[in-house]
């Protein structure tokens, strides 16, 4: 029997249920034949605690500690299932008696994903006899680049670094255009804060990448094939060149590849970190050697790109989908996913959420799902506040959202966008105007300063915002802190300024009333900005233990052992450290 | 190494490797072989994967269990890492988070040796795709 310790299951007895069910097993002298095991969290978290029988598959959902009594009477003893805890099918409203069915309960399904954490990205073996190449042989036998490229439209492919372009479109734009030597480049600069999709791919299925490459060079004439990496992915890179030097001894690579006449191969080539790199354009001028900074499009890089050559620039996950899909078909792709987002997004789940991690889930899923079930909820039970999607370029999303199915169009609307795939989880002590300087703080640092919106007017906006955490900012401010906004997304050269105003302007649309409480009644309601809150002692709760006066690391706290004590405020510099000591709820933060 | 010089020779090339897979998971000895892979991405190897590794490959060889121990990419787990997924022949794999030097010790002693499960199986939460069948 597994019985789910995951958080959410744990928040709901979980461990009583495990206790009881070994009670019952020894009552009924069965603890030799029947182990009950604790596991990790099922992705199912809405319908726990869980209890999942094997090897007869048995799923169970709800299961309260009082239900061992009966799960080891009846299925334990006498190998009859207890139907009232059986999944019921939300569809057909049967219960489901063999979870090996329950496919619906899986919320995530792998494409681009689809051989990470199962093959040896580091043996090419593994991944030709997981399909591995088929695709590209079958394009190269089988399919005129045309015929190639109306199949990537028909899939309704998206890019998956942030635009959404629809790949095929891209592709046939590139192969339209004339030039001596048409590139292939794969974007591998992931500059989001907390994204690690691209590397996570990289990592572990690096031929997926070569693969789809040289399919892409193939339908528009290019032989080269460049991928931007940034120097920071030392393990992604180390694999990437392993998966080129096997790929070269298969011919894989190189000239005439499985005999069809067709020569094309990949190089690496390393980026220093910078955001601004990731934008295609900058990524380009990196590339040739000049300074990483954006140019104004039109020329689009299908036009003129690397080396003034036709030049199509794709994202990693992009590039992992595309061997799939033509293994499987375009139908088969479109049929998942929602009418104008086909396929599945990767998103790096992190922030105030149970089970940080990489997950691949359908387009059209909803937050909810994402947060309350795949992601096990909000950690230490607090309560949900925002999420946020899109990184530094995008916004950030509240309650009302949750039930939005996530696709590139309704992330947009909500006042988000899909970005990359980074996504963050904030709680009840996450203050949203905080929030937004963090972001601001990034774009000031990361702006390659060549045009003066960005350059002068994001640095504008940080100060506002630093001006109303610290309460000093008044009524005209505000204004001026959605009118400058304004102001850089018109005018910005480049994607990047022309998006960083988006985390200001979601959080005003959506937490008006922070920004409000900040400049009215210079107080933060998360109580997180230090300049707004004050820490006190109270009275009634204080017993006198002195942790707090031991761990102040300016001894701003005077009391004698088992006296009250109290806090010298014009020391204190808010470092939180009595708060988290004192056992007794008698710091307060005001 | 040979070159693959066409589609023909591709398939071939994947039903040898494949046949060669199922060879290995079958093994000789009649309780078969054990196969266990360690999610080694950026991740697992930061909270310690590549101790849980060499600890897995010189313990089983240590203690005489026939063996394969490789390396794969993330699995999705990163709040459970390290992790590692186990094999035994005829059976589902089972993947164990929070895997330190101890626990991979019980894991060889309770689950490799005597099938007997132990705490921290990670549930697979996601659907796989059929990857041969057009559909
Ligand atoms: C500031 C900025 C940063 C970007 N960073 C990335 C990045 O890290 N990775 C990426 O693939 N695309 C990034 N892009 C998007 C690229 O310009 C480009 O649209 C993308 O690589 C195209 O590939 P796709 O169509 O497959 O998404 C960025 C764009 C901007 C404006
Ligand atoms: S918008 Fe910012 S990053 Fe883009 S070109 Fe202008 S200064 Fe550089
Ligand atoms: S830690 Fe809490 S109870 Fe102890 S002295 Fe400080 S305020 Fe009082
Ligand atoms: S917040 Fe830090 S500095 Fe202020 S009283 Fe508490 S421990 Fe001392
Ligand atoms: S299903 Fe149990 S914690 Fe998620
Ligand atoms: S990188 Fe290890 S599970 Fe994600």
């Amino acid at each position: 029997m597994l019985v789910c310790a995951g958080t959410g299951c744990r928040a709901s007895s979980s461990d009583m249920l495990y206790k009881n069910l070994n009670k019952e097993l020894k009552e009924h002298d069965l603890q030799d034949d029947v182990q009950v095991v604790e596991t990790g969290c099922f992705g199912f978290c809405e319908k726990g605690p869980i209890v999942k029988v094997i090897p007869d598959n048995t799923f169970y959902v709800s299961v309260t500690p009082e239900d061992a009594k009966e799960i080891v009477a009846e299925h334990a003893l006498k190998g009859r299932q207890v139907e009232r805890l059986l999944y019921v099918d939300p569809v057909n409203k049967k219960h489901i008696s063999d979870s090996k069915g329950m496919g619906f309960y899986k919320k995530q399904i792998r494409i681009a994903l689809r051989n990470c954490g199962l093959i040896d990205p580091e043996s090419i073996d593994e991944y030709l006899a997981a399909d591995g190449y088929e695709a590209l042989g079958k394009v190269l036998s089988e399919m005129t680049p045309e015929e190639a490229i109306q199949e990537m439209i028909d899939s309704g492919l998206r890019g998956r670094g942030g635009g959404g372009f629809p790949t095929g479109v891209k592709w046939q734009i590139a192969s339209k255009v004339e030039g001596d030597q048409k590139y292939v480049v794969c974007n591998a600069d992931e500059g989001d804060p907390g994204a690690f999709m691209d590397r996570s791919i990289l990592e572990g299925d690096p031929h997926s990448v070569l693969e789809a490459m040289v399919i892409n060079g193939y339908c528009i004439g290019a032989t080269k094939g460049l991928i931007y990496i940034r120097a920071e992915y030392p393990l992604a890179i180390e694999r990437l060149k392993i998966a080129i030097r096997q790929a070269r001894e298969y011919g894989l690579l190189g000239t005439d590849i499985l005999g069809s006449g067709f020569d094309f191969d990949v190089e690496i080539r390393y980026g220093a970190g910078a955001f601004v790199c990731g934008e295609e354009t900058a990524l380009i001028h990196s590339m040739e050697g000049e300074r990483g900074e954006p140019t104004f499009k039109p020329p689009f890089p299908a036009q003129s790109g690397y080396l003034g050559m036709p030049t199509n620039v794709n994202n990693v996950e992009t590039f992992a989908n595309i061997p799939v899909i033509y293994n499987k078909g375009a139908k088969w792709f479109a049929s998942i996913g929602t009418e104008k987002s086909k396929g599945t997004k990767v998103f790096a789940l992190a922030g105030k959420i149970n089970n940080v991690g990489l997950i691949e889930v359908p387009m059209g899923i909803t937050l909810r799902e994402v947060i309350f079930e795949i992601g096990g909820g909000i950690k230490d039970g607090k309560k949900f506040r925002a999420v946020q999607t899109g990184g530094p370029s995008g916004g950030c999303l509240t309650d009302k959202h949750l039930d939005t199915p996530i696709d590139f169009d309704n992330l947009i609307e909500a006042g988000s966008m899909m970005g990359s795939g980074g996504m963050i989880v904030m709680d009840e002590d996450d203050c949203m105007v905080s929030v937004a300087k963090f972001y601001l703080d990034f774009t000031v640092e990361e702006s390659c300063g060549k045009c003066s919106p960005c350059r002068v007017g994001n640095k504008r906006l940080y100060e506002l915002l630093e001006k109303i955490t610290q309460g000093k900012a008044d009524k005209e401010d505000l204004d001026n802190l959605r009118n400058l906004s304004m102001v850089i997304r018109d005018t910005s050269l480049c994607g990047l300024g022309q998006t960083s105003p988006n985390p200001v302007l979601s959080t005003m649309d959506n937490f008006m009333e922070e920004y409000d409480a900040h400049v009215e009644d210079q107080r933060c309601p998360a109580g997180s900005c230090k300049e707004l809150i004050r820490y006190e002692i109270i009275p009634e709760n204080c017993v006198g233990c002195t942790a707090c006066a031991r761990n102040c690391p300016v001894n701003c706290i005077a009391g004698e052992r088992k006296q009250l004590h109290t806090i010298d405020q014009s020391l204190c510099i808010k470092c939180n450290a009595c708060f988290e000591k004192c056992k007794f709820n008698a710091v307060a933060i005001v | 190494m040979t070159k693959i010089k066409s589609l023909a020779d591709l398939k071939k090339k994947k039903e040898d490797l494949q046949s060669k897979i199922a060879l290995r998971e079958k093994s000789d000895t009649p309780e078969g072989r054990v196969l266990v892979k360690v999610a080694m991405a950026t991740c697992g190897i930061a909270s310690g994967s590549k101790e849980v590794m060499e600890y897995m490959v010189d313990e089983l060889d240590k203690r005489n269990i026939d063996a394969i121990v490789t390396q794969t990419g993330c699995m999705g787990y990163c709040y459970a890492e390290p992790t590692i997924e186990v094999k035994l022949p005829d059976q589902e794999p089972v993947v164990y988070g929070y895997v330190d030097t101890r626990k991979a010790d019980e894991i060889i002693e309770k689950y490799i040796r005597n099938q007997e499960l132990v705490d921290g199986i990670i549930p697979v939460n996601y659907q796989t795709i059929e990857k041969d069948k057009e559909e």
